[in-house]
């Protein structure tokens, strides 16, 4: 949402957010402006401090040094139950003595409304997330699915600033998840609420979000749009953690036309563009470059391509259907690299020890410390 | 059809391994249980006849308990000091074992549960006379206050009266709350406490409307635990109760032993079964929405 300005507006600002327990740091200088209703993301492996950072919006941890600003407002010392966020549990946290309306009733208690504008609130809830007629229903008598549509509702009827939710999809299986990633995208474009989405899937994060904070050892790596990081990851770490990356041993130096000119193994020279240099970047930072399996393409008998060649040995291939993936060793490189094929009507799938011939660009190439 | 067959011939020697695997705790119940209870209902229809016992039925018996005000009297105080009792015990309980469950880090629980149950390597009666000995007239409470001032007279009405028995009863039924309600507040989801605040609740509201409700069944069998034998005690109003102290229990042992009106004993004794069992089944009842759905 934008102001009258035009200016985007940060709903919650992290200013140099610590958290140590004892002497160990899970969240590291942690600076970031989340915008009024954006679908954000925190992505990272297990124990890279998405968690307590979550907890640390909700109020549930105090940070250690740093400060959280929700919608302008210092949060320090401001207790979790008078923070405008709600929070989606993980393990969903569906009280089990009470029905799914008193579930999803529960924060309304303190809300000045009359008993029939609850029930009607709890009713429109259930609505909003596909539970029509489950509110008489005992909670535990709930799937998953169910239980965390419950907690959805539950969070979405106190109307907050913002939504965290921590890994609501992790315990679905592959179908259910799915489904659910398309609803809570829909859901939260249709309340306009911002959503802080704790996730380790990678897919996932690319799928749903507007922008995505990457997370290694409690900082933030890179934080930026699902297609710049996917396109330009500022580190050999991020490119490995989003999607599949090849990565080269390579070297880079300044062209006496200031052309900026590659040397990588197995690919040969290239030519850079300003644009596909990181910030701050010099000639002797470049020790290799990341190239995403999709960018490159095989080339069959008899095709011909504008598109510069690497020559290399196929040295496995995996057939799923709609693709096939190929491990291509190229002339002069000890590691094989992943080379994605669409399996186009007539397109031959190459079998293991064939010789290929690899087509690929230099705008592709991203160049790594 | 043939795999029907298969599938019933295969349940028949379930069931008869069933039979056999309950035969042995069945025969325990059956010995231990329903062989006295039947003897002390059936001995509750005899009359006792100075040294014979007349096997004619008869509600004789019955009759005398309910025209007798003493054994009303005892009944209702029985019921009442048992409450009491019970409410103690089930108050003090409450906090101590949620202060071990929600502040004693975890690796310590089982080291504090263990000292909670220290008081029971000690005999019941060597305890109840400990209890004597802190409350008497000369004793350890009175002679505190004394010497700090706090009175000027020892107080008598903490020992040989119903006070005693609460006391001594509660302190002695304790560790029997605090483990039920402990085991039931360590059930307890933590992030259900912490959906709690996040929705808008205060730590208080989120005690009274997320802890207690899933801690109801732990203090349900604390109550039950505690209310169900104490109406049965017979030493503790022995020793420290005094005459007004006195339970429906000392006058069944009067009956039996001293008396020798086993009739009349039994009477008693089945009434106050009956009376222990309509109330428990009456509390249940009450909180029965509270142990559902867990
Ligand atoms: N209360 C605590 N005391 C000590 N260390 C903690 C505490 N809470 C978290 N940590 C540590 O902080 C680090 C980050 O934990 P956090 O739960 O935020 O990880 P996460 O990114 O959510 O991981 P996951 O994907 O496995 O949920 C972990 O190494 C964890 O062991
Ligand atoms: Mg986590």
């Amino acid at each position: 949402m934008k102001d009258t300005l035009g200016v985007t507006r940060p709903i919650i600002t992290l200013d140099n957010v610590e958290k140590y327990y004892g002497d160990y740091y899970a969240l590291r200088g942690i600076t970031a402006e989340i915008n009024q209703g954006e679908f954000f993301s925190l992505l990272g492996p297990s124990g890279c401090g998405k968690t307590t950072l979550l907890r640390t919006i909700a109020g549930f941890e105090e940070p250690s040094s740093g400060r959280v600003t929700i919608d302008g407002k210092d949060m320090a010392g401001v207790p979790a139950n008078v923070r405008p966020t709600n929070m989606v549990f993980q393990s969903y946290a569906i009280f089990p003595h009470l029905t799914v309306a008193q579930n999803v009733g529960f924060g309304l208690r303190r809300e000045p409304l009359t008993r029939k504008e609850k029930e009607r609130k709890v009713v429109e809830a259930l609505e909003m997330v596909g539970l029509k007629g489950f509110g008489a229903r005992a909670a535990h008598a709930l799937s998953g699915g169910q239980r965390q549509r419950v907690a959805l509702a539950r969070a979405l009827i106190l109307e907050p600033k913002v939504l965290l939710l921590d890994e609501p999809l992790s315990a679905l299986d592959k179908k259910m998840r799915e489904q659910m990633q398309m609803e809570l995208r829909r859901l939260q474009r249709q309340v306009g609420i911002t959503f802080i989405l704790v996730t380790h899937d990678q897919e996932e994060a690319l799928i749903m979000s507007d922008r995505i904070a990457v997370m290694f050892e409690g900082q933030i790596a890179q934080l930026d749009t699902p297609q710049v990081l996917y396109r330009r990851p500022v580190s050999r770490q991020v490119g490995e953690f989003i999607g599949v990356m090849n990565f080269l041993p390579a070297k880079a130096t300044v062209g006496p036309d200031t052309h900026i000119e590659v040397e990588a193994a197995g690919l040969g020279r290239a030519v850079i563009g300003a644009d596909q240099l990181p910030g701050g970047w010099h000639p002797g930072q470049t020790q290799s470059v990341g190239i995403r399996p999709e960018t490159m393409s095989i080339l069959f008998e008899g095709e011909t391509t504008d598109r510069r060649v690497a020559t290399g040995i196929v040295e496995d291939r995996a057939y799923y259907g709609d693709m096939t993936y190929y491990e291509v060793r190229l002339d002069g490189v000890e590691k094989p690299m992943t080379i994605s094929m669409k399996n186009l009507v007539g397109r031959p799938v190459l079998e293991r020890g064939s010789q290929a011939r690899v087509a690929w660009d230099a705008r592709s190439l991203v160049l790594f410390a | 059809m043939n795999e029907g067959r298969t599938k019933r011939r295969h349940g028949r020697s379930e069931t008869a391994q069933g039979y056999l695997l309950v035969a042995t705790p069945f025969a325990y119940a059956l010995l231990l249980l329903a062989v006295p209870l039947g003897a002390i209902v059936m001995f509750s229809f005899w009359t006792q006849d100075y040294l014979t016992l007349d096997k004619t039925l008869t509600l004789k018996n019955y009759r005398e308990a309910f025209s007798e005000p003493l054994y009303g009297e005892l009944l209702i105080r029985s019921l009442l000091v048992s409450g009491a009792v019970t409410l103690a015990t089930v108050l003090t309980a409450f906090p101590i074992a949620y202060f071990v469950s929600f502040y004693v880090p975890p690796e310590r629980k089982s080291m504090w549960i263990f000292l909670i149950t220290i008081p029971f390597w000690t005999s019941y009666l060597i305890r109840v006379f400990l209890w004597k000995v802190i409350l008497g007239y000369n004793g350890v409470f009175n002679t505190t206050l004394l010497g700090l001032g706090i009175i000027d007279e020892p107080l008598t009405f903490i020992l040989y009266n119903v006070n005693a028995v609460v006391i001594t009863l509660a302190h002695a039924y304790a560790p029997f709350a605090i483990l039920p309600i402990f085991v039931a507040l360590e059930k307890i989801d933590r992030t259900l406490l912490e959906a709690g605040r996040d929705l808008g609740e205060s730590y208080v509201m989120t005690f009274f409307r997320v802890t207690l409700p899933l801690a109801m069944p732990g203090v349900v069998a604390a109550v039950l635990i505690v209310f169900i034998p104490t109406i049965g005690d017979y030493v503790t109003p022995r020793l420290v109760g005094g005459p007004d102290g006195l339970m429906i229990a000392n006058m069944i042992q009067t009956q039996f032993l001293k008396l020798n009106n086993a009739p009349m004993g039994a009477a008693l004794a089945v009434l106050a079964m009956a009376m222990v069992g309509a109330v428990a089944l009456v509390f249940l009842a009450l909180t029965r929405r509270f142990l559902r759905g867990q």
